[in-house]
């Protein structure tokens, strides 16, 4: 077991305000690491700081064994972020050949790949349209696709899978797997708490605080929960009682 | 690789986007339109220089204070081509010569009225001296020239200005608030790399605007067009990035479209009385210097000694490098403002 990010006493403020508090962790090669936590306990900031667009206030952060934020790391980080951040007026073909091209991409390579991820998040039949016709869950897959683009040793993922039909959630994740096995580390943040279970590992994030983190099954065997509900109520509970 | 892909998806965006291409190409075109229908003259007081005997001098400089006497001929004309003086008046009996700047209709006006006057006076006194002969010569323009003719070319740099700073500020601020901008810094794209690439994509349709609102001015609305049409093309383009690299600067600072209209009052209205539009030395000492930090100072005056008295490159190129330093300065504090969003 390899750790590809590494993250040491991290924490971030903004102005007063203390979004994170010393968090440690470590995400090992070929894993699906999720981040759990209710919005604003930190998630977005956190996979922020990691794909090297937010710097830490204190602490560091390396991914594959540089320290963040690198372009030179960037360019093997693929990254959704929680907004659709797509460019509306342009037909989803158009979006994929922008984000592509940004990460040098080209000629038959680049329509092989527009090809192979757009097959795969289910949206060939709609690249010729305007995004701005897309449904939110057409707009989610589409940005999960631009992440895919450059085949990322590291996968950064957003709340994923919000508004997104059960069916279609069942096939990414499945898609996750393969991606997965195949040698994509992939760290994806959910306030979900049966989209947790999914993950191979699971950190749980709460006001800032790394509050626990585990393999789902020892989260729940520990605290004796039959649900990660239930594990991180236990978990937070404790925090609440100090 | 990455600026070239920025520049063919900004291309995209903004062939999709026919209103905000309408407003940069058709508005100014319909706004000049208008200035030009309606445009009327107003008060001006001119400035005028007197070579001629004592008795005559004296008398003119009685009879109205426009009137500075020179003793040598040369002076006043030299005065006269710096634009210290609106017109130069020659008595030399019994003939009168009346020298006009002719850059601005109004001047040219008020100076034929005052000196009108003035001899009319004198020649109550003296009247066999100087009988209606005078002749007036142009230095440039002509007596056909209208008051749309000399504020037309402030016009045309002031509108492509305007739009351009609006539409280029506004479209970088979208980038920011649709989090697409948060999506590419995300990716290795340098902060230099997003600025060039914003300027050469927006600039392939500035250079589109330039020559057509240009075009439009001369061969449509017939305004006097001295010089080269290429040159005039050049300095509004070069206006137009100086616009286009200041109002991608200033959307940063800006949190929204609404903020982003706010800086119009702020920073481009000023503009339009420092421009040269008016005349800055008849306002407050402390205020003028203040024209020198604006671009369209340099834009509107290069472009107006072009069509208007028929300056060449050689004459001109000192502002048209301004604008390029201006245009420099905006896009490095702009790769320096975007590290408030990455500090890599």
């Amino acid at each position: 077991m390899e750790p590809v990010i590494k993250v040491t006493n991290v924490s971030k403020d903004y102005q007063s305000h203390q979004v994170l508090k010393n968090i440690d962790l470590t995400v090992n090669n070929n894993e699906i690491y999720g981040l759990l936590g209710p919005s604003g306990a930190g998630k977005t900031t956190l996979v922020k700081m990691i794909a090297g667009i937010e710097t830490p206030t204190n602490g560091s952060i390396s991914v594959l064994h540089s320290s963040m934020p690198s372009l030179n790391i960037m360019s093997q980080i693929g990254f959704m972020a929680q907004s659709d951040a797509l460019y509306g007026e342009l037909s989803g073909r158009e979006n994929l050949e922008f984000f592509s091209a940004i990460y040098g991409l080209k000629g038959q390579k680049q329509k092989e790949r527009i090809h192979q991820v757009s097959e795969l998040v289910n949206l060939s039949k709609f690249l010729q349209k305007p995004v701005n016709q897309y449904s939110g869950g057409m707009k989610r897959r589409l940005s999960l696709a631009a992440a895919l683009l450059h085949e990322p040793k590291i996968l950064i993922l957003d709340e994923p899978t919000v508004g997104i039909d059960p069916v279609l959630r069942q096939s990414i994740w499945d898609e996750l797997y393969k991606l997965s096995k195949s040698g994509t580390t992939i760290l994806v943040t959910t306030h979900v708490m049966d989209e947790a279970e999914k993950c191979g590992q699971l950190g749980m994030l709460r006001d800032g605080k790394l509050i626990a983190s585990g393999t789902p099954q020892e989260l729940k065997n520990v605290t004796s929960s039959a649900s990660i509900e239930d594990a991180f109520l236990y978990y937070g509970g404790v925090q609440h009682e100090n | 690789m990455r600026i070239k892909a920025l520049v063919i998806r900004i291309i995209r965006q903004f062939i999709r986007d026919k209103r905000t291409l309408a407003m940069m190409f058709i508005a100014p075109l319909f706004i000049l339109t208008l200035v030009n229908l309606v445009f009327s003259s107003n008060d001006y007081e001119p400035k005028i220089g007197v070579i001629s005997d004592q008795k005559v001098v004296d008398q003119l400089k009685s009879s109205d204070q426009a009137f500075t006497v020179y003793q040598n001929k040369s002076k006043a004309h030299q005065d006269l081509a710096d634009e210290k003086l609106d017109a130069v008046i020659e008595v030399t009996f019994p003939s009168t010569t009346i020298t006009l700047e002719g850059s601005n209709p109004t001047a040219n006006k008020a100076s034929i009225l005052t000196i009108e006057k003035a001899l009319k006076s004198i020649q109550t006194q003296d009247t066999n001296k100087i009988k209606g002969n005078s002749e007036i010569i142009y230095l440039h323009g002509s007596a056909d020239m209208e008051t749309f003719d000399y504020i037309g070319p402030f016009l045309i740099g002031f509108f492509i200005f305007f739009f351009v700073f609006l539409i280029s500020g506004v479209s970088f601020l979208r980038e920011r608030t649709s989090g697409t901008l948060e999506r590419l810094l995300a990716t290795p794209m340098r902060r230099w790399e997003m600025v060039v690439g914003y300027v050469l994509g927006f600039g392939i349709f500035t250079i589109l605007q330039s020559a057509i609102i240009v075009s439009f001015a001369i061969y449509v609305l017939d305004i006097k067009m001295a010089g080269s049409i290429w040159l005039v093309t050049l300095i509004t383009l070069m206006l137009a990035i100086t616009a286009l690299s200041l109002g991608t600067l200033l959307s940063a600072f800006a949190k929204n479209e609404l903020q982003m209209i706010q800086f119009i009052p702020l920073i481009v209205v000023p503009q339009v009385f420092f421009s040269g539009l008016f005349s800055i030395e008849t306002m407050a000492d402390w205020l003028q210097p203040l024209s020198m930090i604006m671009p369209l100072t340099y834009g509107g005056k290069a472009i107006r000694d072009v069509m208007i008295q028929g300056d060449g490159l050689g004459m001109v190129y000192g502002n048209v490098l301004v604008l390029l330093v201006f245009s420099l300065l905006f896009m490095l504090l702009n790769v320096l403002a975007l590290k408030k969003h990455r500090k890599l």
